[in-house]
């Protein structure tokens, strides 16, 4: 399959490149990757090394010097402020919003592609490619009046239900593009086998659309995770907070114990590196879903 | 190998490549039509609406004509957040389309150490803007942070409480965060040119530099407009960053678009007005996508929010 690869050296077929070869090495290039290295690991090295120190030794010894004796006592601070509460309604939010958005989204790309001459679905479709349009930022204030009365405000579904509806259309589009390349022939063999269309959707364009699938997923479950704006809005008791709300107010509630949010910003990212250290492929091609050349 | 967008790529067959449905399917399109209808199609209808209406967020919603339009139009904090945003807007652009371009071309070559490199350079693509805000406030501490750890004096600065170094500031923290992602699409794209065009320059004794101005760039004209209607019209938007950074301080330094609206709408209970600002916001994003479409002359391809 066609998956972005950054990470992996060409495979062996390369052009003859006795021509590229023939330049001199790019030094200025190799200077120039090096000192973006730097600029990106900075903050990042930073934040790991002063999570590890104890609040009296952050103000003495050298910000970028890790610390002689390593200590955990920030961390434990951070998970005793009820950091596994934020985790797992940050799990619940990001499941229970990707599980149905991808679900749904990729019914109606299969829809959309199989009742291609439906004057309906060309009209549904061209909603959903308008709805890549809409930023969540500028409809905030009717969501939060439509969540109020549903009766939702300050519950994790009122972060859930905005989230899948945001997810669908870029789902849509990448699915549907993906489900119109499988072969007509295969579909018309299910067809004869007597198939239903509900049957060849999940035995025949499930398998089928898999990596489409979870690029679409990936994608949209970090955008979820990320979330601010929503959890932001629409929820306000900290029993109901998500983790990037839990790191603002930690920042508040820790004040100048600059370890204490050093270590919950490590602590909160730390679940996402180790996915992007098992799943790195998937997650850069799921992060440019959607872009055409 | 190695093409951008999975999905996308491929050969595009041109219609109804599958098929007659067996059996009704247009039901299986209305979860997710309904759904997108509730929570995307009718707030965009009543953010509208409401910006002709008078509610404080909790009571009830009278309509008011004009009102809500009059006070956001009238109101110099208008005019400012459009000024803030687009300082934010074009100086973003400005820092992060070379920088993206250079990292894309850099990271195009299958180099193995290049390869690694690009594992670190999209770290930041994983974080979420409070994490890498509240990183850069504690980091650019004038007393323990980065200034001290370099021994640099000029690095010591109040950055987060002086006017020009907050947006100074905004606009790194924005180019640190985006730029992988920009990285990304132009490693795709410069991965598309033809090796033999640079071949045929190599023959014509064309250096690394010339190959990149008379190759490279007029090959990424379309990558760069995509990328360049992302940043533009995400630019719009950002939102968490600066309410996490700098709040739209110092004062109202940095006090964009976005954050405007927000802080009428939910700290000032002006849903009124701050649903003015959010058609604004709508309307701005529409033009700008317009623009740059017309720039790329192809109007077959979406161009906006990751499409």
């Amino acid at each position: 399959m066609a998956t972005i690869s950054p990470a992996v050296p060409a495979p062996a077929v390369r052009p003859p490149s006795t021509v590229r070869r023939a330049l001199r090495y790019n030094w200025a290039g190799g200077g120039f990757g090096f000192l973006w290295l730097f600029l990106v690991m900075l903050p990042i090295y930073w934040i790991v090394i002063t999570s590890l120190k104890t609040q009296g030794n952050y103000f003495v010894t050298n910000p970028l010097k890790p610390p002689a004796d390593p200590t955990f006592d920030s961390y434990r601070l951070v998970i005793e402020s009820d950091f596994a509460r934020y985790f797992l309604n940050s799990v619940i939010v990001t499941a229970g919003a990707i599980v149905p958005a991808v679900a749904i989204s990729f019914m109606a790309a299969y829809a959309i592609v199989r009742g291609a001459g439906s004057r309906l679905l060309k009209g549904m479709n061209a909603v959903f490619l308008m709805g890549l349009a809409i930023p969540l930022q500028a409809v905030i204030i009717p969501v939060y009046l439509i969540i109020i009365r549903l009766q939702m405000y300050d519950t994790l579904a009122a972060i859930i239900l905005p989230s899948i509806a945001f997810a669908i259309p870029l789902s849509v589009l990448v699915l549907a593009n993906f489900i119109r390349d499988v072969p007509k022939e295969l579909f018309e063999s299910m067809r004869m086998d007597g198939a239903t269309e509900w049957g060849t959707l999940w035995r025949l364009a499930f398998p089928l659309t898999r990596p489409a699938l979870v690029t679409v997923t990936i994608y949209n479950a970090l955008g979820i995770w990320n979330g601010f704006l929503l959890p932001l809005v629409l929820t306000q008791s900290p029993e109901q907070r998500t983790i990037p709300l839990a790191l603002w107010d930690f920042q508040g509630q820790f004040g100048v114990n600059v370890p204490a949010i050093a270590a919950s910003v490590t602590l909160t990212t730390l679940p996402i590196v180790i996915m992007y250290a098992i799943g790195r492929r998937q997650l850069l091609s799921g992060l440019t879903a959607g872009f055409g050349k | 190998m190695t093409t951008l967008a999975p999905p996308v790529a491929g050969a595009h067959r041109p219609t109804t490549t599958s098929g007659r449905p067996s059996g009704p399917v247009v039901w299986m399109a209305l979860p997710a039509f309904l759904m997108f209808l509730a929570f995307g199609v009718v707030p965009l209808l009543g953010v509208l609406a409401l910006s002709f209406t008078t509610w404080d967020g909790i009571g009830g919603i009278t309509p008011s004509g004009l009102t809500s339009w009059k006070a956001t139009l009238s109101d110099p904090g208008l005019p400012h957040a459009l000024w803030v945003t687009f300082l934010i807007m074009a100086l973003s652009w400005l820092v992060q389309t070379p920088v993206s371009i250079l990292i894309g071309v850099f990271l195009a070559a299958h180099k193995r150490y290049r390869g690694v490199l690009a594992v670190l350079y999209f770290i930041p693509l994983l974080l979420s803007s409070a994490a890498i805000s509240i990183t850069y406030k504690a980091l650019l501490d004038p007393n323990f942070g980065i200034g001290t750890g370099l021994g640099l004096d000029v690095l010591n600065q109040d950055w987060l409480g002086d006017a020009t170094l907050a947006m100074g500031v905004l606009i790194f923290v924005v180019s640190w965060q985006f730029i992988p992602f920009h990285s990304l699409i132009y490693q795709g794209g410069v991965r598309q040119i033809p090796a033999s065009m640079y071949e045929a320059a190599q023959i014509d004794g064309a250096g690394r530099v010339r190959q990149f101005f008379s190759i490279t760039l007029p090959q990424l004209k379309y990558t760069i407009i995509t990328s360049s209607t992302l940043m533009v019209v995400g630019s719009l938007t950002f939102f968490d960053l600066i309410f996490v950074l700098t709040a739209g301080g110092p004062g109202d330094a940095t006090r964009a678009l976005a954050l405007e609206m927000y802080q009428k709408g939910f700290q000032a209970n002006l849903m009124g007005p701050a649903s003015a600002i959010a058609v604004i916001i709508v309307l701005v994003g529409l033009l700008l996508a317009m623009v740059l479409r017309r720039l790329g002359g192809r109007a077959d391809e979406s161009q906006l929010e990751g499409a």
